[in-house]
């Protein structure tokens, strides 16, 4: 297994021409990774967060700035089979069933496995995310948070060093979504993955990260980086602890741009 | 039982067509060069099934060969539309104005071209085929999830292993439903080409019928034409129902055309 890279982003600059117009998606974004950590970018929809994600997969170029991997630049091929990637929808092949869609990655990037091992491994990330006994299904037979769930398994399967999420759970229920958060952590601390998560929900950015990167729209700047104090295993309790409370309240209004209560009691 | 019924009540609509049709010609004692009785055409098609079903086979033939021909070119040509920017925007006005072309109107020519029988029929069959083909090919390749290509890259997956794993099998219910259109059409350009430059066939048989005035012989190939014509759309349907058992399943049962 590939040791879990260091990822730091410098002074990141994107900018694209949209017909006429220049667009800055992000201006001098910072961001420090740790390895096995979890990063959650929040943001206002336009914030660039999906820019960033696009960089650190190497589909777009940086205008300025650049981004290392243990103290090297990026290259499309270094990245070749280690990143995982988890899309706001679910994205899954409807003609194969869940077992071939998690089947899909390891086919690809874990040539080396046999088909057998393939097979008993996805079957057991399946069985993880409690969906033993749906490996048949095609995913027209399964719920979204289903659908989503055979997206992460088939994320995790070749365990990648950098799970890129965006958005993953934005189409999903409010119950699902927090049982699908709960879940999620649960299996990180399972793997040995850095995760990114981009995110417009404050609460779950809070719930999820040890570090989160508070950004402003139009340019997407990095407006604050917060590491989060709670300690895991974090669940139900957490979410209606005051002090959670009072961080995600603390975002909401940096991201308002009101000056928020809690700085200027500190 | 539902399923009995629906069959029933289309069996109906066949009936009662030809029940009014018996009755009309009937009542009006229009006589049979005008307008044959059904009964009249069925009775002639038995009488003469095997001259029928010899002129069967060239058509069929015909239909086939064109058809297939356009789906290989047809899928050839589409793989390079929707893989290079610059073949689709060189080849795009080519095959619009192709396409609003009526094939149908080259058919003479071919006859100076190719002479009279088989080849003439083939290739005018696949060029009526051939648009819906290319078309429809090139909009289901294009339209797989740009983000699932992106991550199979990401994954170090080569050209081959996107294609055949994700793109073809995404662009396959858009492929069908371009042989479901094709096929019919390979038939009517199969049987233009018998009208003007064939000895057999079925188109060869309405016209000649048409020629010495045997308006119910006319009619008898005009009925084995639609049969011909419904069973290779049926068995497209089949393979398709068979390939894309799962596409059959979100989608419902495919509409006709």
């Amino acid at each position: 297994m590939p040791t879990v890279p260091h990822i730091v982003i410098e002074d990141l600059t994107v900018q694209y021409r949209v017909k006429d117009n220049t667009v800055l998606a992000l201006e001098g974004v910072s961001i420090d990774v740790p390895p096995r950590s979890f990063v959650g970018i929040v943001g206002p929809s336009g914030c660039g967060k999906t820019t960033l994600l696009k960089v650190l997969s190497g589909v777009l170029k940086a205008t300025r700035g650049r981004v290392l991997i243990d103290g090297r630049l990026i290259e499309k091929s270094d990245l070749s089979g280690k990143i995982g990637h988890i899309f706001q929808r679910p994205l899954l092949l409807p003609w194969r069933t869940a077992l071939g869609n998690v089947l899909l990655t390891t086919e690809i990037a874990s040539k080396e496995i046999s088909q057998r091992d393939r097979v008993a491994d996805a079957r057991r990330w399946l069985s993880l995310t409690g969906l033993a006994g749906f490996e048949d299904r095609l995913p027209h037979e399964l719920s979204g948070g289903m659908q989503q769930r055979v997206s992460l398994c088939r994320a995790l399967a070749f365990r990648p060093p950098i799970l890129l999420m965006d958005e993953p759970f934005a189409a999903l229920d409010e119950i699902t979504r927090e049982a699908m958060q709960e879940e999620l952590l649960r299996l990180w601390s399972a793997t040995e993955s850095t995760v990114i998560f981009v995110t417009h929900s404050i609460s779950e950015a809070v719930l999820l990260s040890e570090r989160v990167i508070v950004m402003t729209v139009r340019p997407g700047r990095v407006d604050e980086i917060i590491d989060v104090p709670f300690s895991r295993p974090r669940g139900e309790e957490l979410r209606g602890s005051p002090r959670f409370t009072e961080l995600v309240q603390h975002i909401r209004h940096k991201l308002r741009g009101v000056p928020g209560e809690l700085r200027a009691a500190s | 039982m539902r399923y009995v019924a629906r069959l029933a009540g289309q069996a109906g609509v066949f009936t009662a067509f030809f029940l009014c049709w018996e009755a009309l010609v009937d009542g009006l004692r229009i006589k049979p060069v005008i307008l044959p009785a059904p009964t009249l055409i069925f009775s002639t098609m038995a009488k003469n099934w095997s001259y029928l079903l010899d002129n069967t086979w060239p058509t069929l033939f015909a239909v086939t060969g064109g058809f297939v021909l356009a789906a290989a070119f047809g899928f050839v040509i589409a793989v390079g539309i929707a893989y290079s920017r610059w073949i689709s925007e060189m080849t795009y006005p080519f095959l619009v104005a192709a396409q609003v072309l009526p094939k149908v109107a080259l058919a003479p020519l071919f006859l100076i071209w190719f002479g009279f029988g088989l080849t003439p029929k083939v290739v005018i069959a696949a060029l009526i085929a051939f648009f819906p083909i290319v078309i429809n090919t090139a909009r289901g390749l294009g339209s797989v999830e740009p983000e699932l290509i992106q991550y199979m890259h990401s994954l170090g997956a080569s050209w081959r292993e996107v294609f055949f794993k994700i793109s073809l099998p995404w662009a396959l219910p858009y492929i069908f439903a371009s042989f479901r259109i094709s096929i019919t059409l390979a038939v009517v350009g199969a049987v233009v080409g018998e009208f003007i430059s064939s000895d057999n066939g079925l188109g060869y048989v309405i016209n000649y019928a048409n020629a010495s005035l045997d308006t119910d012989v006319m009619f008898g190939g005009i009925f084995a034409l639609s049969a011909l014509g419904v069973i290779l759309f049926l068995i497209v349907v089949l393979v398709e129902r068979m390939v894309l058992s799962w596409h059959v399943a979100v989608e419902g049962i495919p509409e006709t055309m």
